[in-house]
């Protein structure tokens, strides 16, 4: 084995009180991906940042190249070739593609910026992970998966000798991951160290040459990926057997209580119809720019859009997420750092926003605001260190957890859950899982957008697949495989495209 | 109750200055004020001091509002001017009809809430329905109110008809328990400020807005509703402020609140509310508008400094209070910037700012 170019002593961590790293000893090799793997909460954005000059450690200390090193910022350990791509974002809305992807090291051309260099740049380091981009456009108007591409592009243009990539594929579908992957075989070839993670075991195992597992902060194994099979990593991030990881599928009642008829949102979709009936979960798949979001965002009234939505028959005024609410409709979206969650705010303010008339005559009633808090961290199991803190400080699945506690304390009869386990623990997807059969069980009907085509086949009764801009199809019950979804999303793309 | 008392942690002791700031500046300026000048602690000067504060407090609790949900109005000192005109106009040209009475103040006062009201809304209208920027939008009215009273004063002062004055002259030097109406005025304002900012709904949705518009939006909060109306609360304080305004001189013109919106924004900022929205604090705008006004005051009687430097000194307070603030985000939201997730801003983390 090769000698770390970096690697981490005895590190700790602590956030005030509250100790989240114990004693980690870790170390990256070059021309080796190492997976550090964990429930939400464990541990592991910390551990890449401290790696990545983002944060000190409390604890222990860093070598580089077997010398002591301490990072005074991320950009000095940026100089040392150690590059972050971080779980949450971190690029400016406001500034196109090229600008974010040179920020604070543009190319010039004596004192001027050199534009055509850059773009040229952009284009081919986005066109290597094949994401043929315009870069001129502004982050605000890409999606969610194109973002993540521009981070990962971004660093793969740095000549990166350590490469640290927190979830990069949490939002990417598996095709781009597959291709995200493949850049990352081309990397660990070229001798980079690559320090990898993810909640999609079947990733892991896929890249993988070493990994760790981190549980509550403390490492509880170690081992070479090839002695590791899913399940194991499973049990050792859990620290217990996992049985099914879907429950029962309930048979649907046959009332229906969703209709949306002809619903068309200028630019991404046209003249969708569908239906959902009581205690029906509906899946819906499709490739990423298929406008799935956009569709769930026009049938709650969060896009202009024309067409009818019909909740218990009774037709839904256009444009008012409070009516939608009103009627019994929730939409739980897929961008919680952006439109989920005030990241500044604390938790319980954030518990309660959606659904705060319900704590209110005149005076909000904090007391039952707290009970209701309490309530959420039992039911969803959420791992806050701390009640009062920011929920930007919670970790990524933490925050997702308590974005689905904050929807559903509007006591919604219908709930739109797009991408419902982005960046969510495995034990915790088994729980978030188990909630929507429940849901469901109780007569509560559930729409679940997801580019996990496993969980929509685990989940749903009926598979709506949407093409680009067009419900390409409907699966039911055995009809339901891989093949045939994949199929129908293809199908569509290649046919005709919405004009803009 | 029990449950929130018994699981809620004990918070973490910190001595934060953010907080403690603005109380400890106010603090620290009577002590120097009465060290330099005994006649600083007299009642009537302390009151003197509350007095001359209250038209700025007034407004600067409606104006925490406005910036607490990301919004700005830089046409509330225009606005007072304008609204004590057409105030005055109406009040002489009815004194032929009504008579110089109570009745007459009354309706007069009723035209100034309503002037405030729907000044205030056509900001709110413009702001969140048309969608123009609030700073251009309210740069705009600012000038036109102020060129309106002008106008309307055909370049010179509007006086209130003699009569009248005598009968709404109580309005200001009048009141209650040795404090006058304008005290009480402002302490009324103040304490409804504060319960509606952190008890009720409304003062929750303006820091969900101001935080991040989309959130809110997504959470189902009317965001151009609420937007408007924190326009209109504002206008109707500037007409309720500018009702205790008019019988101290008893005339406008277009000097009439002349920077009165710097101030109301700088006591809002020394107050520790976030300039660019999210948070805010009715209290603190209180202490700040309290410090603005003592520091002006104790210029006046000490003589070490020149009271012509009232405004440097000011200055430099604005500032400092901005440079506490951001050590606060430092110090407690190490990842993430105030803004973090804002569609209008954003950020690079750097370990300056983590
Ligand atoms: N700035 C902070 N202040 C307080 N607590 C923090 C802060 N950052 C992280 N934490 C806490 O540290 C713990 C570890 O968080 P971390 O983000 O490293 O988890 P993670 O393993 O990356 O989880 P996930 O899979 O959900 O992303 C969590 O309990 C989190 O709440
Ligand atoms: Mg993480």
């Amino acid at each position: 084995m090769t000698d770390p170019v970096l690697s981490a002593e005895k590190v700790s961590r602590s956030f005030g009180p509250i100790q989240v790293l114990f004693d980690i000893d870790f170390d990256l090799c070059p021309g080796e991906v190492h997976a550090l793997i964990g429930e939400n909460g464990a541990g592991k954005s910390t551990m890449m940042k401290i790696l990545g000059g983002y944060l000190d450690p409390t604890g222990g200390g860093l070598r580089m190249d077997g010398k002591p090193v301490s990072f005074a910022d991320h950009r000095q350990a940026e100089a040392a070739g150690v590059i972050m791509i971080h779980q949450e974002f971190n690029l400016a809305l406001q500034l196109t593609v090229e600008q974010n992807m040179f920020l604070g090291r543009e190319l010039t051309r004596g004192p001027f910026l050199d534009h055509a260099a850059m773009q040229a740049e952009s284009r081919r380091l986005l066109e290597a992970l094949n994401c043929p981009l315009d870069p001129r456009l502004r982050i605000s108007e890409i999606s969610v998966p194109n973002r993540q591409m521009v981070e990962i592009a971004r660093a793969m243009g740095r000549n990166a000798k350590v490469l640290i990539m927190d979830e990069p594929t949490a939002v990417l579908t598996g095709r781009e991951t597959e291709i995200l992957l493949d850049q990352i075989d081309r990397l660990r070839a070229n001798g980079t160290a690559i320090l990898y993670t993810s909640h999609k075991l079947d990733e892991i195992a896929r890249i993988a040459d070493r990994i760790t597992v981190l549980r509550d902060g403390h490492l509880v194994a170690h081992a070479s990926a090839a002695d590791m099979t899913p399940d194991q990593m499973a049990e050792a991030m859990v620290g217990r057997e996992l049985s099914d990881l879907f429950p029962e599928k309930n048979v649907a009642q046959t009332e229906t209580v969703l209709e949306v008829e002809n619903l068309t949102v200028p630019g991404h979709v046209r003249n969708a119809s569908f239906t959902l009936r009581r205690g029906e979960v509906l899946g819906v798949a499709g490739l990423v720019g298929a406008g799935r979001t956009e569709l769930m965002e026009g049938v709650v009234g969060l896009r202009n859009a024309t067409g009818t939505v019909r909740v218990m028959g009774k037709p839904l005024p256009g444009g008012s997420v409070l009516a939608a609410r009103e009627a019994g409709l929730v939409y739980l979206t897929e961008d919680r750092k952006d439109k989920g969650l005030l990241l500044g705010k604390s938790l319980r303010e954030n518990l309660t926003l959606l659904a705060l008339d319900k704590f209110t005559k005149v005076r909000i009633d904090k007391a039952a605001e707290d009970r209701a808090l309490t309530k959420a961290f039992t039911d969803f199991d959420i791992r806050a260190g701390d009640r009062e803190m920011h929920a930007g400080n919670l970790s990524g699945g933490n925050q997702q957890k308590l974005l689905l506690a904050k929807t559903m304390l509007a006591d919604p009869d219908i709930v739109i859950i797009d991408e419902p386990t982005r960046g969510i623990d495995i034990g915790t997807k088994q729980q978030i899982y188990q909630f929507i059969s429940r849901l469901a069980a109780e007569g509560k009907s559930v729409i679940v957008v997801s580019s996990e085509l496993t969980e929509v086949m685990g989940l749903a009764n009926r598979v709506m697949v949407m093409g680009r801009g067009y419900i390409a199809g409907e699966l039911e019950g055995d009809a339901i495989t891989e093949n045939a979804i994949l199929q129908l999303a293809m199908k569509k793309q290649d046919e005709e495209a919405v004009p803009a | 109750m029990t449950d929130a008392t018994t699981t809620t942690p004990p918070r973490r002791m910190r001595l934060n200055l953010n907080v403690l700031g603005p109380l400890l500046a106010m603090v620290a300026l009577i002590i120097i004020g009465a060290t330099l000048n005994l006649s600083f602690l007299s009642a009537e000067n302390l009151t003197n001091v509350a007095a001359r504060s209250a038209f700025i407090g007034i407004i600067a609790v409606g104006m925490t509002f406005v910036i607490t949900a990301g919004g700005i109005d830089l046409s509330v000192g225009a606005m007072a001017a304008f609204v004590a005109g057409v105030m005055i106009m109406v009040m002489n040209s009815l004194v032929p009809v009504m008579g110089a009475g109570v009745p007459l103040v009354l309706v007069g006062m009723a035209v100034a809430l309503v002037v405030g009201i729907a000044a205030g809304l056509l900001n709110g209208v413009l702001i969140s329905k048309v969608g123009i920027e609030a700073f251009i939008v309210t740069l705009g009215t600012m000038g036109i109110y102020r060129s309106l009273v002008t106008w309307l004063a055909d370049g010179g002062t509007l006086s209130l008809d003699f009569a009248l004055r005598g009968v709404y002259r109580p309005v200001y030097y009048d009141g209650i328990l040795g404090l006058s109406w304008p005290i009480i005025v402002f302490a009324i304002v103040a304490i409804i400020g504060e319960l509606a900012m952190r008890h009720t709904a409304f003062g929750r949705h303006c820091a969900a807005i101001g935080a991040n518009e989309q959130v809110a939006t997504y959470s189902a909060v009317k965001v151009a509703r609420v937007r408007m109306a924190t326009y209109a609360v504002l206008g109707m304080l500037v007409g309720l402020a500018t009702i205790m305004y008019v019988p101290r001189l008893g005339s406008a013109s277009g000097n009439t609140g002349v920077l009165w919106e710097l101030e109301a924004i700088a006591a809002v900022i020394i107050g520790g509310t976030v300039l660019k929205g999210g948070f805010g604090r009715v209290w603190g705008t209180v202490v700040g508008v309290l410090i603005l006004s003592l520091i002006g005051n104790i210029l006046n009687l000490a003589s070490i400094v020149s009271p012509y430097l009232n405004g440097a000194i000011q200055g430099v307070i604005v500032i400092l209070a901005v440079v506490l603030q951001r050590e606060r985000w430092s110090t407690t939201w190490k990842t993430w910037s105030p803004r973090a997730g804002s569609t209008r801003w954003s950020f690079f983390p750097s370990k300056a700012s983590l």
